[in-house]
Order: structure tokens, then C-alpha cells, then sequence
């Protein structure tokens, strides 16, 4: 490197510096969330930023990291500094917890088990659902074949098979134990396990494999929407679970970093009607009921919660999903 | 009489050792002891438990079988490709020389997801060969050619600088000696070739164990049948099973570094015998 490089390095160097300490005046959150929120929050932050800069006349930015859940979950633990948490399911957060980073109890802080918006599992079938796939027993029949990622590895696959499992136990003369046969029939069906959501996705969507396609409702509209209505439909089953992807705030990080107000702020903007209403643009349910009567065209589904079924999640991934669960059971030989 | 100390011809020996061992520490022993602590969590009858359990055992024949088969037709088809790249010239010649070192630079998920949509059944090459009955998309079949793409440069470019030293002479002195062409090749060229090929070979292999990005999404990942050992230790901390995950990771670390050990010392000795 010569003199005049080196120059202009430094220069450039200091310019950076300068930049982002000017940049540091004004609050930069990190909202840690999984993957297909991506364009939700998109939307809600710059909302967020407008409603902040008219209350408060701070300019308030939201950086936003996506990834699956549990993963995203670990960052927050080994220390990726983020002030909110916005992930798939209670158990994350509840890891999260469990290291000290969020206080005990925090499922309670905000309404609705601190879930501002809520999802349900569904089917996505070929168009003109040439298998007549309806319900959740259709998709143990002979000759159906399951598309659904890994409930080890993806957050999302762990709704599916808890919605399969609480239908089984919800039908006349259920039991745990029909349950188990229920979903192992299912995963006989099932000819790949994607590691995520997005890759089975791809799987049914890209390599044209697969009847039907458990997918959480939001994603499903998503791939209808920009895959083209042509080819496929989304499929309602008659009863199904109530997804509730939950929010915290991280206190650790937010009182080290003194964001505690913006950032409390910002998860309740998520209950506001703007809030709300942008949740329903993305084809989440939002928990207000007027803007779900009003701004949500999502089809009546009879749901049931985790606590109502399986306990909590704690209890679901201790009995289902860890190892020698009734997951790995299904695929014990 | 002599026991002063040796003098090497070069100097510095003693700052360079002691770099390169600081450096090896830091960049290489420091994380591995980390990931050794880690796994010293859990008693040794947890850790033989955890990394013998039956669908572990599965995932190491599926990941080193495959690595070992992709490395072979590798190290085959590497020294083919090395010698059609130093021995003959054809217009784009330059062009498949760069092409090798592809695999290399492509992000390995990009990879996977090509490779996938390819031999899927209705990708290009999956809809001629399976009515043939050949699936490869979703079994233990698309690990190996995942891993046979990723493995594809090493093979190659440790091979080519040495065919390229060698010179077409002592072929020629080879042929003028009397020796047939099956000769010349497995009495000059190959002892020449194969430290070379063994290190591309070993190289090839333990990326293949290593490898998660491509071949995640051509395995179809079904537990016992085409689940590879990396797999197992995301779902283990996808579990926040950190110890677990940890006690799997270094059962794979002893056993390739002891093939790589054997590997080398493989190589030394053919290194010797072609001298």
C-alpha cells in the first residue's frame, strides 16, 4: 500500500467511525425474529418510526435479524445483543429465559400470552386438490404424500405435528396412544424431512414433491400469492392449532443499553390498530377482534391452544420432541 | 564433540516455529479446546450413551461412507480432469480450468439447492434417470454427489502442478525402454502422482464430512436411512442440547483426524517408495 492509499484508508476509516458515533445519537433497536417475518416487520418499523418521531420526536431505528427460530434463540444467548425477541414459539423465548437475559414471568407482561398476532397450520395442495385432501385424516390415507420440515430442526414443523397430534386426540375415543399412531402413519407419508420451513417449502413448491404441504397460513398465502394462484390452494382443516409466536422484551440488553422505554414501546405498537392491522396485511390473525372482523379475510378455523392440549411447551418439547420423544419413536426402529 | 547447537542454514527458525505454533494455537487449538470443555460437561457414561445412540451410528456410516465413496470418484476423476488440463490443449480450455475452482467459491446453500432442483424428479437430469429407476434426489445417493461437487477442486488442483513438473521425457524413456503404456503409467507416472493424489483425496474427504449447507437439501435427511452426522448436531442444539451436540462434534473431529493422520502417514510412505 502506498502513502496516498494508506491515506485514504484512514481517512476513510475515520469517516466510518464518525458516522456511526453520530449514528449512535439516534436509538437503534435489534429486533431478533425467524424467518418469515421479515416483510412484517418491514412494514411495522417504518410505521413504528413514524408514530415514535410524532410522540417523541426521536428517530428510532429497527435493525431487524431473521433465521429459524432456535437458532436465532442461540444468537441471543451466546450474545448477539438484541433488545426485543420476536420468535416461532414460547419454548425459544422460554431458553432464552432460562440464561438469565429475560426475566421469569414474561409471558405474562403483554396481553394474549405476549402474542400480538397469531397463525394456524393449514394445507397447501396442488390446485384443483386432486388427492381430495380436507382434513387431517386425509393425510394418513395410502398413497397421500406429506410434505413437512424436521421438528427437530424447525420451529414451524413443531406446530405441525402438535396440530396433527391434537386433532388425533380430539377425535371420538382419542388417546395418547392413538394419537402416536396417528402421526406415525402421517410421517410414513412424509418421503423428506427439510431441515426448515422454507426448505420444505421449496421442496413441494420448486421440486413438485408432495400432495400437500403443512405450512403455517401466513406462509401459505405468502406462496399462493407469489407463486400464482394457478397452481395451488390453501386448504382449512376443520380443526387445527392456535400458533402464538411470542414477543419479549430482552432486559439484560435493554437496561444496559437504556432502551428499555422504546423498546416496551415498540412491542406494544405491535397491539396498537396500525400494529394489528399491518399483522393482518401479512395474513397473520391479529388478536383485536374488530381488526380481525375487519381487516382480516382469513376463513373461520376451530383452534385449540398448546396450554388447552399439551400443557404448555415446555411440557409438548419435553414429551414429544426431545430425544427419545414420541417423535423419535416414530422413527425408532 | 558436535553437540553445540546445529546451525540451519536458514535463519529464524526459532520466530517462525514460534509463530506458526502461536498461530495454530490460536486460530486452530484455542476453538477446539473450547469445544472439548464444552462436551467434558456431560460424564462419560452420557457422553458414550449420547454418541452411540442407534441413529448416530446410523449418521456416521451415512456421512463417512459417502465421504469416502465421493472422495474416490474424486480422486479418479480429479487426476482425469488434471491430465486433460495439462496434457492437451483445446479452445476454452481456460475457461474449464476456472470452472474447477467453482465448487469453492459458490455458497454451499446455493449448491444444495441446484443440485436438488437438477435430480429432483422433474429437474433435468432427474427426469431422464428416473424412470430408469435410479432416484437420486432425497436418498443417500444425492449426499454422495453433493459431496462429490464440493470435493471436486481438490483432487484437481493438487494434482495438476505435479503432472505439470513432470516431464513428457522420461515417458518417452519410459516407451524407448520397452515399456507398454499400462506400464508407463503404473511404474512412472502414477508413483509420481500419488502423494499428490492421496493428499487431494484426503482433502476431498474431509471436507465431505464436514459438509452440511449443500447436502441438506438433497438428502431428503430421513433419520436412519440419509441423515448425516452434522444434521444431528444442529438438532441437538436446535434441543439447546449444547453438551450433546458438542460430545457428537468431537467424535467426528477424532475420527478424521485420525484418518487424516493415517492418510498422511500413507503418503509419506509412498513418497519414500516412488524415490
Amino acid at each position: 500500500m502506498n502513502t496516498f492509499t494508506r491515506a485514504v484508508a484512514m481517512v476513510a476509516f475515520a469517516a466510518t467511525m464518525f458516522i456511526s458515533t453520530i449514528a449512535g445519537a439516534e436509538t437503534v433497536l435489534l429486533n431478533v425474529s425467524y424467518d418469515p417475518t421479515r416483510e412484517l416487520y418491514q412494514e411495522l418499523n417504518s410505521s413504528f418510526f413514524t408514530y415514535w418521531k410524532k410522540k417523541t420526536g426521536q428517530k428510532i431505528t429497527v435493525k431487524q435479524s431473521h433465521g429459524g427460530s432456535g437458532k436465532q434463540a442461540r444468537s441471543v444467548i451466546d450474545g448477539l445483543e438484541a433488545d426485543v425477541v420476536t420468535l416461532a414459539l414460547a419454548y425459544d423465548i422460554d431458553a432464552v429465559r432460562g440464561k438469565g437475559l429475560i426475566k421469569p414471568g414474561w409471558q405474562k407482561r403483554l396481553p394474549h400470552n405476549s402474542s400480538p398476532y397469531t397463525s394456524t397450520i393449514v394445507f397447501l395442495v396442488r390446485k384443483g386438490n386432486p388427492k381430495n385432501i380436507r382434513d387431517w385424516n386425509d393425510l394418513v390415507r395410502s398413497g397421500v404424500s406429506v410434505i413437512t420440515p424436521n421438528p427437530k430442526t424447525s420451529g414451524g414443523a413443531r406446530w405441525n405435528y402438535l396440530a396433527a397430534w391434537g386433532y388425533a386426540l380430539r377425535q371420538k375415543g382419542g388417546s395418547p396412544a392413538k394419537a402416536e399412531q396417528f402421526v406415525r402413519q402421517l410421517f410414513r407419508n412424509v418421503p423428506v424431512l427439510d431441515s426448515g420451513a422454507r426448505g420444505a417449502t421449496n421442496t413441494f413448491v420448486q421440486r413438485g414433491l408432495g400432495d400437500v404441504l403443512l405450512a403455517w397460513e401466513n406462509e401459505a398465502f405468502l406462496a399462493v400469492n407469489e407463486l400464482g394462484k394457478d397452481k395451488f390452494e390453501i386448504i382449512t382443516p376443520s380443526v387445527s392449532i392456535l400458533a402464538e409466536p411470542p414477543v419479549a422484551v430482552v432486559d439484560k440488553v435493554v437496561d444496559r443499553r437504556g432502551t428499555r422505554a422504546v423498546a416496551e414501546a415498540y412491542l406494544k405498537y405491535l397491539y396498537s390498530p396500525e400494529g394489528q392491522a399491518i399483522a393482518a396485511r401479512h395474513y397473520y390473525r391479529p388478536v383485536d377482534r374488530k381488526i380481525a372482523a375487519t381487516g382480516s379475510k382469513l376463513p373461520k378455523v376451530k383452534l385449540f391452544t398448546v396450554d388447552e392440549v399439551f400443557g404448555g411447551w415446555e411440557k409438548a418439547q419435553k414429551t414429544h420432541f426431545a430425544d427419545g420423544g414420541t417423535f423419535d419413536r416414530v422413527y425408532a426402529r | 564433540m558436535f553437540a553445540q547447537k546445529r546451525s540451519h542454514l536458514l535463519p529464524g527458525l526459532k520466530p517462525t516455529l514460534g509463530y506458526t505454533v502461536f498461530y495454530l494455537s490460536l486460530i486452530v487449538l484455542l476453538p477446539l479446546s473450547a469445544l472439548m470443555l464444552k462436551a467434558a460437561g456431560l460424564t462419560w457414561q452420557e457422553f458414550v450413551t449420547t454418541v452411540t445412540a442407534p441413529r448416530v451410528i446410523a449418521s456416521y456410516r451415512v456421512t463417512f461412507g459417502a465421504a469416502l465413496g465421493a472422495a474416490a470418484v474424486n480422486a479418479l476423476f480429479g487426476v482425469l480432469v488434471a491430465w486433460v488440463l495439462v496434457r492437451y490443449t483445446f479452445p476454452g480450455k481456460r475457461l474449464i480450468d476456472a470452472l474447477i475452482d467453482l465448487p469453492f467459491a459458490l455458497p454451499t446453500a446455493v449448491a444444495g439447492i441446484t443440485l436438488a432442483t437438477v435430480y429432483s424428479s422433474n429437474g433435468w437430469i432427474g427426469q431422464i434417470i428416473e424412470p430408469l429407476g435410479i432416484k437420486v434426489a432425497y436418498t443417500p445417493r444425492g449426499i454422495i454427489v453433493a459431496m462429490i461437487f464440493i470435493g471436486l477442486p481438490f483432487v484437481v488442483r493438487t494434482v495438476q502442478p505435479v503432472l505439470e513438473e513432470l516431464e513428457t521425457e522420461t515417458e518417452e524413456a519410459a516407451a524407448c525402454l520397452g515399456a507398454s503404456r499400462l506400464q508407463t503409467f503404473t511404474r512412472v507416472l502414477l508413483p509420481t502422482m500419488l502423494p499428490a493424489i492421496l493428499t487431494g483425496f484426503a482433502l476431498a474427504f474431509a471436507r465431505a464430512i464436514g459438509e452440511y449447507g449443500s447436502i441438506i437439501f438433497i438428502a431428503g435427511n430421513m433419520p436412519n436411512i440419509s441423515e448425516i452426522t452434522p444434521l444431528i448436531i444442529i438438532t441437538k442444539l436446535e434441543q439447546f442440547d449444547y453438551a450433546g451436540a458438542t460430545a457428537i462434534a468431537v467424535v467426528m473431529l477424532v475420527a478424521s483426524f485420525t484418518l487424516l493422520l493415517g492418510i498422511n502417514l500413507l503418503q509419506k510412505w509412498s513418497r519414500r517408495s516412488a524415490a
